[in-house]
């Protein structure tokens, strides 16, 4: 097997737990609520604009498909090129491993400041924190990641890190954390934008490194491209003598015309939007222009231990646009916080078991993180069926506890049961002989109100209806098969 | 046609008359309708739950109760058994390294309809009122259950059906696409996101003034029902063949 992911990839409690403790969290529920619902509207209405989404869903998943069958080649033919043209390729196999390439890189410049374009990678790795450890400053230019960095926050979403906060609070965090800021800030988007504007400006022209992620990059050309709304991720990734990328190794796709399929798909599935503000694309080093030391830090990290798993594989294709959890029940009600991992949500809740192993940490409690409703999958623009790899995880958690345990869990003695009772037509017809008595025990009300032990959570809201007198199976022995 | 109903487990222990429902509508259409009595259960609530190998013996027997030539198509009530027998039989099968079991499976799944699915695709039922003598007179709103409307992609079946019952008043139930946070095992193991989804179904469906709740799936109904009893709610729910069975003569009382 190989080696397990490390890094920002773990639920740190069970995620029932977490999920109590944010489910308390009002204003973080309101803004959510908020936020999702309106993403929603706008994802519905321009993909209802495409006649054939259907179909760039298929294509998105094929090419995809077809990237991770051979993915190892598609690597070596993208450093071929991507050496070709001035830059410079690192592999690296876990978060440990690429963050000392990162920092060594760095040092190499004899800069201690970065300025960072958003890029999920290097907070899976906790590439911020490690530097931090070195005497290097990260400034995100990103202004939701500036957002939860000058707030010294987690990111609680992927596309957009600070969901979780309202203009008013995020006026309240500048007010306290910027150098300098104007005193008088009002929590007009405007404003707001102005205020980051001016803060980061300075920095951008300063910086002397910087450090990104990538949304692909294209294996025949050696081009690596990044899709973004703001342009800061243009600045950095244009101003600073050196760049220097992170990059998952399942980025990469095969051809460069696949970007017509994913530039329809991402845009529309993340922000709702036909086309984003920016998209930077750059191949190697462009002589007298922009970067001179150009280099890429292809990223493990547990991904090659999902590519293992034939059931959780497709995983893999997902293209961080967020639409799964947008349009999530579970997330929209819990935050991502209690996710744990750098990645929430649906995706989340398959990607880190999978990356780094269900036994890991509590991250065997992720794929129960769901009512397997089904909505994350009817979004997912490069069709992950979630629901099912999150049944499969299930499957994964119980086997690995299987015999860990001295004595079974009540959900043990529940499930070998109903084993049995449900696995004939005659064991089930013999427990339904004792439907009357639970009716009686429901007594008049005919509603049963409490229940003991884990049923004890159905009946914390719900209650349970009287039993019938008699079952069907009875009913119809009776009435249909003595006629 | 000769019909096999597959009641699914929690309808023929705790809701024997949406079976008898299911059972009365297609005879009225002139079906042979028949009980394979060695069916239990999907297996669902365990592959749900994580627990594989103890799932086997509940899909093996579901499939030994249905692979038979003793019927042209099986129906049952629920949207979720009928997707996990089309979906999560293979699945496990191959899970479980049983390359002929999921074959099997397959065939079962195939032969296998939602009651929607049977009474418009292929009985090619439009008005349920004319071709079924449907009559409910309630205001009724209806919650799509996710697994008919997303795995089986059941589309307005239902809803469509509900609409052409005599007597009937459909309200649009806001927020309709969002799960009531059943989830089986889910609404024990993570109950307090459950709960707050149901909070939700629950206030949208008092909302819209229907004295009831109709769906295809008895489970979910089972939640629904217990989230509104619990609060004190008026809406009752009641199950789309309970709907479609009433009759002027034999009107179903809520």
């Amino acid at each position: 097997m190989p080696a397990p992911g490390m890094g920002n990839l773990f639920e740190q409690e069970p995620f029932p737990q977490a999920a109590h403790r944010e489910l308390g969290n009002t204003q973080m529920r309101k803004n959510l609520r908020h936020a999702t619902h309106t993403i929603r509207d706008k994802r519905l209405r321009v993909v209802g604009e495409l006649p054939d989404w259907e179909q760039l869903r298929d294509a998105g998943s094929a090419i995809k498909n077809s990237s991770m069958i051979n993915l190892e080649e598609r690597l070596l033919e993208f450093e071929k090129n991507f050496t070709a043209r001035g830059g410079v390729v690192h592999w690296a196999r876990d978060a440990d491993e690429a963050n000392k390439i990162v920092t060594d890189l760095i040092k190499e410049t004899g800069s201690t400041e970065v300025v960072k374009v958003k890029s999920m990678a290097t907070q899976e790795i906790g590439l911020n924190e490690h530097l931090e450890t070195q005497g290097i400053e990260a400034f995100e230019t990103d202004l939701a990641e500036l957002i939860v960095q000058l707030g010294h926050d987690k990111p609680s979403h992927i596309l957009v890190p600070a969901i979780h906060k309202n203009r008013t609070e995020v006026r309240d965090i500048f007010l306290k954390e910027m150098p300098v800021v104007d005193p008088d800030l009002t929590d007009e988007p405007a404003r707001l934008a102005e205020a980051a504007r001016k803060h980061l400006r300075k920095k951008f022209l300063a910086a002397k490194v910087a450090i990104s992620g990538a949304n692909f990059a294209l294996a025949d050309t050696g081009t690596l491209g990044v899709v973004e709304s703001e342009g800061n991720g243009r600045m950095c990734l244009t101003l600073p003598e050196t760049l220097i990328t992170v990059m998952g190794i399942e980025k990469v796709l095969p051809k460069w015309e696949d970007i017509e399929v994913f530039m329809q798909l991402l845009p529309r599935s993340s922000t709702g939007e036909r086309m984003n503000p920016y998209t930077s694309l750059w191949t190697g080093v462009s002589e007298d222009d922009g970067p001179q030391n150009v280099h890429i830090v292809l990223l493990d990290n547990g991904r090659s231990r999902v590519l293992a798993d034939k059931f959780g594989r497709s995983a893999l294709n997902c293209i961080r646009c967020s639409a799964c959890m947008n349009v999530c029940p579970v997330y929209e009600r819990t935050g991502g916080h209690a996710y744990g991992s750098t990645y929430p949500g649906p995706i989340g809740a398959i990607l880190s078991p999978l990356m780094t192993g269900i036994e890991a940490e509590d991250n065997g409690s992720l794929p129960y993180a769901s009512s397997l409703c089904g909505a994350c999958y009817e979004a997912c623009p490069v069709k992950i069926n979630i629901p099912e790899i999150l049944v499969h995880l299930r499957g994964d958690d119980v086997d690995a506890n299987r015999g860990k345990r001295k004595i079974p869990t009540q959900m043990d003695l529940l499930m070998k049961g109903g084993s049995w009772a449900l696995g004939k037509g005659k064991n089930i017809g013999l427990l339904e002989k004792a439907l009357p008595l639970g009716r009686l025990a429901a007594g008049k009300s005919k509603k049963i109100k409490k229940l003991p032990g884990i049923a004890a959570g159905w009946t914390q809201s719900r209650d349970i209806p009287a039993p019938p007198n008699k079952s069907f199976r009875d009913w119809w022995s009776d009435e249909k098969e003595s006629k | 046609m000769r019909i096999a109903l597959f009641a699914t487990c929690i309808v023929d222990a705790m809701y024997p008359e949406t079976a008898k429902s299911t059972v009365k509508i297609l005879e009225r259409l002139g079906h042979e309708v028949i009980f394979p009595k060695a069916q239990a259960c999907c297996g669902q609530m365990h592959m749900n739950s994580g627990y594989m190998p103890e799932a086997l013996p509940v899909v093996e027997n579901h499939i030994n109760a249905f692979d038979t030539d003793d019927y042209d198509v099986a129906v049952a009530p629920s949207g979720s058994c009928v997707a996990s027998v089309k979906h999560q039989h293979p699945y496990l099968a191959e899970r479980l390294g049983k390359p002929e079991l999921k074959e099997r499976a397959v065939a079962v799944g195939k032969r296998t309809y939602e009651l929607s699915q049977l009474l418009v695709d292929v009985l090619g039922i439009t008005d349920a009122a004319k071709q079924l003598g449907s009559y409910f007179p309630e205001t009724i709103t209806y919650h799509p259950s996710c697994h008919g409307m997303r795995s089986l992609q059941l589309g307005d079946r239902q809803l469509d059906l509900l609409k052409t019952v005599g007597g009937i008043t459909v309200n649009e139930l806001p927020e309709a696409d969002q799960c009531c946070g059943f989830g089986g095992t889910f609404s024990i193991k993570n109950a307090d996101v459950s709960s707050a989804m149901l909070e939700d179904k629950v206030k949208n469906i008092c909302s819209t003034g229907a004295s009831a709740c109709s769906g295809g799936d008895a489970s979910c109904l089972m939640h629904i029902g217990g989230g509104l009893s619990r609060t004190g709610a008026k809406p009752k729910t009641l199950h789309l063949a309970d709907i479609l069975a009433s009759t002027m003569e034999e009107t179903v009382k809520l």
